[in-house]
This record gives structure tokens, sequence and C-alpha cells, in this order.
């Protein structure tokens, strides 16, 4: 038996929590307040700094946009903001293409396919750090295998300079961002290959379609809601990116690599001019909204559809 | 089915699908060599006619010895698994409250709340670490495990919640409204009912979640400084590069011991890593 009092005040928590308002605030409330305790909150703080001249110990005062002028005329800066450019669109799109490649290889029968479709995700799943460390020791100036390879087959006399050139660097930082990158696209695309009923190819096939037109006029089109979703996550992804260029050439040589991110953490962080720094990193922002809001329309109108 | 030629078979499939496998795996491999191959047979120049470039004679443990030995790599492990489990932990949980939340209960706000925290899942870490570190540090948080394991779940809540309130909505209403009748309370309903229903989905969310953990690296980068409290890929970066000289070896052997752990758990687990991804990026 509970004791009456007792039994009082259960059944009054009891009955708070059966109403739908009072328990779909207690259930939001922890998720909530760790994501305005470090995502809103930060975000106004950036604001803020980004209008200052703060560094670390120093607080700095307000100094209105001049902080955002300076990076403008920064040509560190410009190169950065291309190099991002640059690097979003081309492992987008080598992503993209080489994600449906493989998505339709692996969408057919063969044998070991469980075994296969496992192994070429681990780009994806293995820490980005630790496998751009071995790119970096392949791209090695002195001990390159890669060189070593061309060098053997007669293909080149001279050693190719794959990260002491900036733009070399810049590519292979598109090819290492495509190799991790791919596996995430091919099985998405995988999952929205299954979905496709086979009878709709052989029908296209009865009626001439060659493999060619079936995929651009059957396949493609199914597949595209999934296929922008997935664009939109690695935009994202690729425009914000840190690791990998940290790891593969550090922003260098010449600071001729740096993106947005890497950019701003020499600047926020090594150097310590934080009013500076959160201005560098807010330069991504007006591109992220804009790739986020395509994505909240598109979602909208899935929905009114 | 349609039928296909042999050789258009061996150009179209098999060829590709080898090529794949080679670019997709070789790195690994290429990491397995360069971590049990001796010094003296690593630091062999391009040019050099080394005879055998994609194997060794002579493997040997020293790099690993020299890693679990010389370097606190035994301590990032562990700070690394602690910290992705639990973070891993903390935003299942508020993602299981919040994605119920969202997919079953009427309140003011709801589909506010939804896009806020569809929004939140997009904001990039790299966007806010300057003003984060000032806040871990203002909250004497800095240099301590709890800096990572708070927030990690920013990037980790939205996700789990969105994955789980798409599974949530596939459980039938009449499960939870039998245990009504029976008389459970709406939150007893959840967690007895709804929960143990959801549990596929929870642990794709989970697994996805610990991977991505496991690879997080600028808050980790920011936030901790003793070489004792660091995670894998920030110990490896800070503490094999001395200087200008690269440890190849050892940075090697722990880029490998470093995957084992992710890669074994994802290997336990892969459907329902690939539910987890496929999820992830469903409207």
């Amino acid at each position: 038996m509970v004791a009456p009092a007792e039994r009082v005040r259960v059944s009054r928590l009891t009955l708070m929590l059966e109403s739908e308002k009072l328990l779909a605030t207690a259930l939001l409330a922890p998720g909530v307040v760790i994501l305005v305790l470090f995502i809103a909150y930060p975000f106004v703080m950036a604001l803020w700094f980004s209008l200052t001249s703060i560094r670390v110990g120093v607080a700095g005062e307000f100094v209105g946009l001049a902080n955002f002028a300076k990076a403008w005329n920064d040509t560190i800066f410009q190169t950065a903001f291309k190099n991002t450019v640059f690097y979003t669109f081309w492992a987008t799109i080598f992503k993209l293409a080489l994600g449906m490649w493989l998505a339709l290889i692996l969408n057919r029968h063969f044998r070991f396919k469980r075994l296969i479709r496992a192994s070429m995700l681990l780009p994806f799943i293995i820490p980005t750090v630790l496998s751009a460390f071995a790119w970096r020791w392949m791209f090695d100036p002195t001990f390159s295998v890669m060189n070593w390879v061309l060098f053997h087959s007669g293909m080149i006399t001279d050693r190719l300079p794959f990260l002491s050139d900036g733009d070399w660097a810049m590519w292979c930082a598109v090819l290492v961002n495509t190799w991790r990158g791919m596996p995430f696209f091919a099985i998405t695309l995988l999952a929205g290959l299954q979905t496709i009923s086979p009878d709709l190819h052989e029908a296209a096939a009865l009626d001439g379609a060659n493999a060619w037109h079936r995929f651009w006029h059957v396949t493609w089109p199914l597949l595209l809601p999934v296929t922008l979703v997935v664009v939109v996550f690695s935009v994202i992804q690729t425009f914000s990116d840190f690791q990998l260029i940290y790891v593969l050439t550090g922003g260098g040589p010449a600071n001729s690599t740096h993106l947005i991110a890497t950019y701003a953490y020499q600047v926020g962080v090594a150097s310590g001019l934080l009013g500076e720094g959160a201005a560098l990193s807010l330069f991504m922002f007006p591109v992220l909204f804009a790739v986020i809001w395509i994505q909240l329309r598109y979602m909208k109108r899935m929905e009114g559809a | 089915m349609l039928i296909e030629r042999k050789w258009k078979k061996w150009i179209f499939f098999y060829l590709p699908m080898a090529v794949f496998i080679l670019f997709t795996l070789f790195p690994f491999y290429w990491m397995a060599v360069t971590a049990l191959r001796p010094d003296a047979e690593l630091y062999r120049t391009w040019r050099q006619a080394s005879a055998t470039p994609f194997w060794t004679l002579h493997p040997t443990l020293e790099h690993f010895r020299e890693l679990l030995q010389t370097t606190a790599f035994p301590h990032w492990l562990w700070n690394t698994m602690l910290i992705a489990i639990v973070s891993t932990a903390i935003s299942l949980i508020c993602g299981m409250f919040a994605g119920y939340a969202l997919a079953r209960l009427k309140f003011r706000g709801s589909e506010f709340l939804g896009t806020a925290i569809f929004i939140t899942y997009l904001v990039p870490q790299t966007l806010l670490f300057i003003p984060l570190a000032d806040i871990i540090r203002d909250m004497q948080l800095g240099n301590t495990p709890w800096a990572l394991m708070l927030t990690y779940p920013t990037f980790l809540i939205p996700f789990c919640t969105w994955l789980l309130m798409g599974y949530f909505k596939t459980i039938p209403k009449e499960l939870e409204e039998c245990a009504r009748i029976d008389g459970a309370t709406r939150f007893g309903a959840m967690v007895r009912i709804i929960f143990p229903v959801a549990i596929p989905g929870i642990l794709s969310a989970g697994i996805f979640a610990f991977t991505l953990s496991w690879n997080e690296f600028i808050y980790a980068l920011i936030f901790m400084s003793s070489a004792e409290l660091k995670t894998v890929p920030v110990g490896v970066v800070s503490e094999l590069i001395r200087g200008d000289i690269f440890f190849w070896g050892q940075l090697m052997a722990g880029a490998l011991l470093g995957s084992i752990p992710v890669a074994l758990v994802y290997s336990f687990f892969v459907e329902y890593y690939v539910t987890g991804l496929t999820g992830s990026v469903k409207g």
C-alpha cells in the first residue's frame, strides 16, 4: 500500500505529464537547452565578436564592420574564398558523378555484394584526419609511392609536385575529398535506386531505349529528390571543411591552399585575433544560409505534394 | 532480365568495380604496409629502385611498440572511446525524447521547433568554434572531457532527433492507444511500448552518432591542451609531428590503431549504419 500523501504526489506528477503541452516541454527541454547553449548562444557571440577588436586576453572594443572590410581586402582571404568555392564545386561534381556510377554498379547482383558494399564505405567511417595522413604520405615529395609508380612505368621523368605547388595541392585536396565522400553518395543513391522498380527498365528496354537513355530518362528523374538532398549535405560539409586541408597542406605552401575555415583558425586561434577570426568564419554564413534555405523550401514543397 | 554480352560485362562491370575497390582501399593498405615497414626501408626515395615498394620482406612491430610506449596513445584511445560513448548516450536520450515529442504530441510551435532543430543539424562546427572556445573557457570546462561530451551533442542531437522522429512516425498509433487503455500513462507508454519497438532506429542513430564523434576534430583540437587528454585524431596530429619531422611509421601505426575500434563497431552493425546514413538525408 502507498501512503495517501505519496499517492497524491505521484498522481499530480502523472497528471502533469498527461498534458501534451507539459510533456512535450519536458521532453524537448534537455535537447533544446544543449542546442541553445552551444549553438544559438555562440552564434550570437560570433556576431558580436566579429564587430569588435577582441583578442585573447583583451576585451577589445566595437569597431563596426572593420573586421569584414579587412578580410575583404586581404589577399590571403580572397585566395581562401576562391579555394573554398573551387574545392566545393569540383569535389561535389566528382562525388556525384563517381558516387552515381558506383551506386549503379553496386545495384547489380554479384557475389560478395554485402562485403564489397560494406568495405566501400570505409573511407567515410575512418576518421578523416587519420586517412588524410595516409594520403599525405602517398603525396610525400621524397617518398611518394605515386611518383614511384609513374616514374618506373616511364610516364614521368621528374617528380610531380603533389603538395608543394598550390594549384596541384588544391586538386589533390579535391581528390582526397572525393575519395572520402564518394561512398556517402554511392550508398544513399543506392538506397534510392533500390526503390525503383525493375519493371520500368524492362519496359523502357522493350521500347528500344539503350542503357544511357534508360539512365537519363528513367533512373535520373526518379533519383532527383534523393540526389538533391545528398548534394545539399555534401555542399555544406565540403564548404565548411577544415580537417582535410589542415592535415594535407596546413594552408601552405605560402598560404595558397587555405579554405575559409582553416584561415579563420589560423587568424582566430593560432594568432588569437578572435574578432577577425569570427568575422572570417561568418563569411561562410551567406552561402550556408542559401543552401539551407533551398533545402527547407524543397522540404515544404515535398510535404505539400 | 536484360541480357548482356560477356565482354560488355567485363568492360562495364568488372573493370570499373575493380578500379573502385582499388581506389577505395589502397590508402588503408598503404597505411598498414607503412606501419609494418622498418625505418631503413621506409625512407627510400622514389627514384631508387627499391625492390618491394608494395610489400615488405622484413615486417616489424617496432612502430607500434614505440607508439604505445613513448606516447600517450593508449590514453587517446581511451579518451576517444569514452567521449564518443558518453556524447552518443546524451544525444540518444535527448533525441529519443525530442523525436517522440515532435512525432506524436500536439503543441503550439511544434513545427517551428522541428524546423529549428533541422537548421541546427546543418550548422557546421567550423562556423562557431571561435566563440565556443570562449564559452567553454568561461564555464571552466576547457581541457576536461566534458568540453567535448557536451559540445559533440550539438551536431548529434539534431541528427538523432530527425532520424528517430521519422522512425516513431512509422510506428502505428494503435500500439500506444492499447497501452493507454490498459492504464499506462503517456510517459509510461512512450518508455515501455514505443522505445522498445524503435530499437532498430535507436541503434542506427547510435552507431552513426558514434562514428561521427570518433571523427570529430576541430573542437577536440581547440578545447583540449594536455597531451594526456587528447583524442586520437588530435593526438596523432600534435604529438607525432615534432617540429618539421613526421614520424611516418608511428603516424601510420597510430592511424591504423585509431581506425580499428570504429571500423569494428561499424562492421558489426553495417546494416544499421547504412539505415542511419540513408535516413540522415531523408527529408
